[in-house]
């Protein structure tokens, strides 16, 4: 994986903001946007796995299918291989999509329950006139094979397969059309653990075999750290803190991935974790607080209103390590005080 | 388990489908003794809502318990029992919750006063001590200003807000078990972590059992005392929950523990399943494991394998107990070989 | 195969096929009538063989419906007249169903402003009765020709279609599905074509089976006003209007129209309503599939 590469990012975000207004017709009204995702920037590789986590609601979704124009950005500039992707009109941003896919989280709303599943895998090929008649049912076929799918299901419809099948069929769908890139958008969540360890291993391979870059969005830390080089914490339409997936887990600094962290549970009993449990519920992007987002919920052992008068910056913090906080990270005695006086 | 408050034996709860019956649970037996915590894990289809709902008497045609089950609570035979004495039970001395609060709560009516429709359900309370008491179970779930809450309607609140408010109201009259049907599966970790730590606390205070129905082992791993493995409609293993993640017997255990990615060790490659789960309609015969198992050999396709006792308080339907040898040589399972495409 | 379709009831399945079946029978046994009119039909709808002789005879054995005042046979005049109710009601309901389908779909799909403004038409419109509006338009003409009246149905019949085909695309455009069309290139027209409008389809039909036994039961009411189909055509509703001023002394004019009328409305709401279970995505794996072969 690590040897496909190279310096030059394929894909290049900066600023990306997008917002819903919240009125709607003809009725003039209008109450506060909903920032979904706000003032985002990263880059990914060619051939790399960037992991981005965070609770439902933080914007993970808004951001993938803003950076494929499924939803417009508000503001803010992609750019895939040198390509500005928010300029693109027409014919042009169409021959973009071939070059960037998605794969979806639901198995069931993202397959047409009126069309066969080959005839969804097919569509693709034949807009992009890759092949014609025969050739693309034949590639329809291989691409079967290839997500392990018996080629003769190619006449079936959706509701003739399962969950785990069904997500093989979405990868199919997205592989048709030959893309670098793909957004997996929770492509497991839905998924019991034996079929998501089936449906990552078939992503890891065909990452392998296709030099494949991934942005990878998923709740569930433990799928993002085995998947992805790198990994991106959001939380409330930002990016809090990104580093490759060893440093993250290993050594968090934003008290917001630490808390996310230490809430997951280990399949270790008897392991009495020290866990920062997180108090209420994630202000509503409508309405964010000023400064840090995180701020009203922050442990922080040295918190205080310089939080809130700026808004922190993603600052390099170690080498390939950035973390959107003002103060120091609070160490490690402090956090296990932190945890002991919660269980208290 | 001295002093076993729910003893479930050999269970069968069976839809029968014009034709086809489908075997949803098939002779499930386990006990959760006065204020333990019992998981009972599996994947989905594997029979665990049914056997909740069995337990509860909730099955509905075309779903019937067939004869020969028993489901003894603190010594009583509930499968015989009429409709008026199990509603006596339900929500009285035995209360559930599900993953889905939302659609477990009536839209119309404010938090509050579901809560309190529960107390007056089942004790002479007066309205207005129905609805303090439903206020005070708010308090205790950790919802700040919980006066103010109770007068708020289900689609006001978030998901655990809704959870906490099941909580609440399934816990309002003190029951000796609690089921727990995934209540934590729709909710963010941060979020699982407030519900797991809050039934926690309250099993504490309350004194109650739990028997936590959940897909996730980390979960299983933090609060169960003992553990309950099902797959196709029986159980196929049973343990302490020490003991099960110690040293797992089953081969479908330890598939599941090998399939999940861990944040503490790193693996290049997952170990998988193949397959899925069959529809209960058509169970294999002998073992219903055997087809996705690494072990198989043909006494699995001969005998459907009992329940074998493999250590204290330990047990494994698995013909491994009196053949471990067969563990020193894993094939790859009927399931990957015939259908690479599953 | 896949879990997901195991709760299907087969018992139910074969009842709602069943109840189609028969509706759908009745209907087809009318339509192959009106087709075959010339062949069945015992006599010539409009010859008047006996004027005085013939006059209001009850029905007979050689005059099954009875004969009218003109001595004209009923049972003729309602085999030919099933031509002309059908036809009348199946053109008006096509007219509608696709000016609603397009409209609705159009709306839907633009969302937004376009779909504010479309649908507050809509909404204007649905709020005159239209038997009102239908009685005003048709009042302007004196003598109205047979292919006006159907489009004037047709025109007056979308309303509430379009409001169902709107919804439905507009939540069917969230899916992930389109999304995924989207994100490999597929153009608007073709998403609306290939995409969303083939899961709107069920709807369509299950509206249009319902539209026409109205349009049906509309047209006899307008007949029977003398504002519907003009003679020498008749329709059932015309055959009722002429028996309306004898029903005492010769009742059979008006009652054998009267039961076709109500025998095909009924029997196009049966079919409707069952075609709208079977269309149900909580039963459609089985159903469907029945259907469909
Ligand atoms: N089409 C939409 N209209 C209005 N608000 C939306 C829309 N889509 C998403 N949102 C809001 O944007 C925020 C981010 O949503 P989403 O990107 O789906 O989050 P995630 O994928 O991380 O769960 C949420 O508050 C959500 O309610
Ligand atoms: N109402 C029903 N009719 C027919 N089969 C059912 C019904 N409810 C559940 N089943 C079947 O019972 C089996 C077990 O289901 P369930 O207990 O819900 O599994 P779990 O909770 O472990 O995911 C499944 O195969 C399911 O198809
Ligand atoms: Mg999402
Ligand atoms: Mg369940």
């Amino acid at each position: 994986m690590n040897n496909m590469k190279s310096d030059a990012p394929l894909l290049e975000v900066s600023r990306l903001s997008k917002s819903f207004s919240s009125h709607r017709g003809l009725s003039r009204k209008k109450a506060a946007d909903i920032r979904a995702v706000n003032d985002v920037s990263f880059s990914i590789a060619r051939g790399e796995t960037l992991g981005v986590v965070g609770e439902s609601g933080c914007g993970k979704t808004t951001m993938g299918r803003s950076i494929l124009r499924l939803l417009e950005p508000t503001a803010g500039k992609v750019e895939f291989g040198g390509v500005d992707v928010l300029g693109l009109r027409g014919a042009a941003l169409r021959s973009m999509r071939r070059r960037m896919q998605i794969v979806f989280q639901d198995p069931f709303s993202s397959l047409n329950p009126r069309m066969t599943v080959g005839a969804a895998v097919r569509e693709g090929i034949l807009i992009h006139q890759l092949a014609h008649g025969r050739d693309a049912d034949q590639r329809v076929k291989v691409l079967f094979e290839e997500v392990g799918l018996d080629p003769a299901y190619v006449s079936r419809y959706p509701h003739e397969f399962s969950g785990g099948q069904r997500q093989r069929i979405g990868v199919a769908r997205a592989l048709s059309v030959e893309p670098e890139m793909i957004v997996c958008d929770e492509p497991v969540s839905a998924l019991d653990v034996s079929v998501q360890a089936q449906v990552i291993n078939l992503l890891q391979d065909l990452q392998r075999d296709r030099g494949l870059t991934y942005l990878f969005i998923a709740h569930d830390l433990s799928v993002v750290q085995h998947i992805a080089d790198r990994v991106a914490v959001m939380y409330l339409g930002r990016i809090v803190e990104i580093a490759s997936s060893k440093d993250l887990y290993s050594d968090p600094i934003m008290p917001y991935t630490q808390a996310l962290l230490s809430a997951v549970p280990r399949p270790e009993p008897g392991r009495q974790t020290a866990r920062i449990v997180l108090q209420g519920e994630p202000p509503s992007p409508a309405n964010p607080p000023p400064g840090c987002v995180f701020y009203p919920r922050c442990h922080h052992p040295r918190k205080d209103e310089a939080c809130t008068q700026i808004i922190p910056p993603l600052e390099e913090k170690t080498p390939g390590h950035f973390a959107a906080c003002i103060k120091e990270p609070p160490r490690t005695v402090e956090l296990l005080m932190l945890a002991a006086q919660a269980a208290r | 388990m001295s002093e076993s408050l729910l003893r479930v034996n050999d269970l069968r709860t069976y839809f029968h489908d014009a034709g086809a019956i489908a075997r949803a649970v098939d002779g499930v037996s386990f006990d959760v003794a006065r204020g333990e915590t019992v998981a009972v894990v599996g994947e989905s289809g594997s029979g665990k809502s049914v056997t909740a709902l069995s337990i509860l008497r909730l099955i509905r045609n075309p779903g019937r318990i067939e004869a020969g089950s028993s489901i003894l609570f603190e010594g009583r035979e509930m499968l015989g029992l009429s409709e008026k004495e199990m509603r006596d039970i339900r929500g009285n001395r035995i209360a559930m919750i599900f993953q889905e609060p939302m659609s477990a709560l009536n839209p119309v009516l404010t938090v509050g006063e579901q809560i309190a429709e529960v107390v007056r359900v089942h004790t002479d309370a007066s309205r207005h001590e129905a609805w303090e008491r439903a206020v005070e179970m708010l308090a205790l779930t950790g919802m700040s200003d919980p006066r103010e809450r109770a007068t708020a309607y289900p689609h006001e609140m978030s998901g655990g807000m809704r959870q906490r408010v099941m909580i609440a109201m399934a816990l309002v009259l003190r029951p000796a078990l609690l089921i727990a049907d995934e209540p934590t599966t729709a909710l963010d970790v941060t979020i699982q972590a407030q519900i797991l730590e809050l039934l926690q606390k309250l099993q504490e205070q309350l004194g109650m059992a739990v028997l936590l129905i959940t897909h996730d082992l980390g979960v299983v791993a933090e609060v169960a005392d003992r553990v309950v493995v099902m797959y196709g409609g029986e159980v196929v293993e049973r343990a302490t929950v020490t003991e099960l993640f110690d040293s797992p017997q089953h081969p479908y255990t330890e598939g599941l523990m090998n399939a999940m990615p861990r944040l503490d060790q790193k693996t290049a490659r997952l170990t998988t399943i193949p397959g899925i789960v069959p529809p209960s309609t058509s169970w294999p015969g002998g073992c219903r494991f055997r087809d996705r198992c690494a072990y198989a050999w043909e006494r699995c396709e001969m005998e459907h394998p009992p329940l074998y006792a493999v250590g204290e308080n330990h047990e494994s339907r698995c013909h491994l107990a009196i053949e471990p040898d067969r563990r020193q040589s894993p094939h790859e399972p009927l399931a990957a070989r015939a259908g690479a495409h599953q | 195969m896949a879990a997901e379709s195991i709760g299907t009831s087969t018992h139910w399945t074969r009842h709602v096929v069943r109840h189609a079946g028969f509706a759908g029978g009745v209907l087809a046994l009318i339509v192959v009538v009106a087709l075959l009119a010339p062949l069945i039909s015992p006599y010539d709808p409009i010859a008047q063989p006996d004027i005085i002789g013939l006059k209001n005879a009850a029905p007979s054995f050689v005059h099954p419906f009875g004969t009218d005042s003109f001595s004209r046979d009923v049972l003729s005049r309602c085999i030919y007249g099933a031509r002309v109710s059908l036809s009348v009601a199946g053109l008006a309901t096509v007219i509608a169903v696709t000016l609603g389908t397009l409209y609705g779909a159009i709306a839907g799909y633009a969302g937004g402003v376009i779909d504010a403004v479309m649908m507050r038409f809509v909404d204007a419109a649905l709020a005159i009765p239209r038997v009102l509006l239908l009685i005003a338009i048709l009042a302007l003409w004196n003598g109205l020709p047979l292919w006006l009246l159907v489009v004037v149905l047709g025109v007056t019949g979308w309303f509430g279609l379009s409001r169902m085909v709107r919804a439905q695309v507009l939540s069917l455009r969230e899916l992930d599905f389109v999304a995924a069309a989207r994100a490999v290139g597929a153009s608007s027209p073709r998403i609306l074509i290939r995409h969303i409008l083939p899961n709107v389809v069920p709807t369509i039909i299950v509206a249009a089976t319902l539209g026409i036994g109205h349009v049906i039961i509309l047209e006899a009411g307008l007949s029977y006003l003398g504002l519907g189909v003009q003679p020498p055509s008749a329709s059932w509703g015309s055959i009722i209007q002429d028996g309306a001023d004898q029903v005492g002394s010769a009742w059979w004019i008006s009652l054998f129209p009267g039961l076709l009328i109500v025998t095909t409305a009924i029997a196009c709401n049966a079919l409707g309503d069952a075609l709208h279970a079977a269309f149900d995505p909580r039963h459609t794996t089985g159903a469907m599939a029945e259907l469909d072969s």
